[in-house]
């Protein structure tokens, strides 16, 4: 949500908010195990889902989807669109399907309340202020190894392997549509850092990723700066004499 | 589409200056750059140094600050080159060619489209936004003010 004040310009507020209630009723709604295996399905996919997609995936009633899906979106979970799937227009092309697709906002409950946000942003104001990002980025690195180290999987490392591992750190790992051997991270898991100091959050996530890949023993893939549309900004590819 | 354009200057200062070998890879990736900038959707204006292709021999701000001084389409096409291209990997790096910026280092306006802004302009705007943080006149990314609405708009009820 952006905030417009005339006086005081547009801040990118909300996502920096303290937990609401509608954040809470957010959580709730994934309560139900069916509802939360619907949410799963439709977060997951890059693109836009049908209520036909999702209830076959899931393998429940079209009509149960439908009522899941759209109490997904009415906590603000989901947002949808009508499209018709088709390709067809005029008299008898049918009705355009109602699409669903995960929502951008971000939904924060810490109990006790917390405010971790404010806290990166002070510290990544006072770092790059103090153009310490050498040492930010040596404690990703080692971070990173760690959690290299620290997962569950074997060594060396393959794509499967290591994609894994990513979906287990939350980037959504996803071939590259244009370059296969290349994986995307469909989701950066410092969003709303990055987009108030995307070279230094962005810096940091690569130094992460960079030290991972050596903590799994990745030595096939190399992990680089390479922003396109919203994914995260760092590929991660195989290396070509591997 | 409004009939403004949005006008951007940011200033740094080199650990070294030019022509020494910790700062030869910033230069020899600078033309690069620039064309990747001249390339870019919504890209409008850059500013250049007479008889060159870029703006490192200005001397206007300061001896040892560099300049970088351009006008885009909006604020968003701006976003798009400056942390959504090649251009990213640049400022991830800056702290190896430049020195932390003691204040604001960056800031934003618009001008009606077709103007072309002038280093007295950017320098009044740089210290408009050191002075006050950012107001409509002068702003950055974190804090965006939309374009100045134009004279013909019908009556907005609100105060």
């Amino acid at each position: 949500m952006v905030v417009d004040s005339p006086r005081r310009g547009q801040r990118f507020l909300s996502d920096n908010e303290g937990m609401g209630e509608a954040d809470i009723d957010a959580v709730g709604a994934l309560a139900d195990p069916v509802r939360r295996r619907l949410y799963e399905y439709v977060a997951g996919r890059e693109g836009e889902t049908s209520r036909a997609e999702a209830a076959g995936a899931v393998g429940v009633r079209r009509t149960l989807a439908a009522f899941h899906l759209d109490k997904l979106v009415e906590a603000g979970l989901l947002t949808t669109s009508r499209r018709k799937l088709s390709g067809r227009e005029g008299p008898g092309s049918g009705r355009p399907a109602k699409l669903y697709r995960r929502a951008d906002r971000q939904v924060n409950v810490h109990l006790p309340p917390r405010d971790y946000e404010t806290a990166a942003h002070l510290l990544a104001e006072a770092v790059q202020h103090s153009g310490v990002e050498e040492s930010l980025h040596a404690a990703a690195r080692a971070e990173g190894r760690r959690r290299g180290r620290a997962a569950a999987v074997e060594r060396p490392v393959d794509a499967d392997g290591l994609c894994e591992v990513l979906t287990r750190l939350g980037y959504e790992p996803a071939a590259d549509e244009e370059e296969p051997e290349t994986l995307r991270l469909r989701n950066c898991p410092f969003h709303t850092l990055a987009r108030d100091f995307p070279p230094l959050a962005c810096g940091m996530n690569l130094e992460l990723l960079r030290g991972l890949l050596a903590g799994v023993q990745a030595e096939g893939f190399t992990a680089r700066m390479a922003p396109r549309g919203r994914h995260c900004c760092v590929t991660i590819s195989k290396n070509k004499n591997y | 589409m409004s009939g403004y354009h949005l006008a951007q200057l940011n200033i740094g200062t080199l650990r070294a200056p030019q022509g020494s070998p910790e700062v030869a890879e910033f230069f020899a990736l600078l033309a690069p750059i620039n064309a990747l900038a001249d390339a870019s959707p919504g890209f409008v204006w850059r500013y250049r140094c007479e008889g060159s292709d870029d703006a490192t021999g200005e001397r206007f701000f300061g001896d040892d600050l560099l300049i970088n001084f351009s006008v885009w389409e909006s604020v968003e096409t701006l976003w798009e080159f400056t942390y959504r291209s090649d251009h990213l990997d640049l400022l991830r790096r800056r702290r190896e060619w430049m020195v932390p910026p003691a204040e604001r280092f960056l800031v934003l306006w618009w001008v009606p489209a077709g103007h072309i802004p002038t280093l007295t302009e950017a320098r009044e705007r740089l210290d408009l936004i050191r002075a006050e943080g950012p107001t409509e006149r002068a702003f950055d990314f974190r804090t965006r003010f939309p374009a100045p609405r134009e004279e013909t708009r019908p009556q907005d009820p609100r105060p």
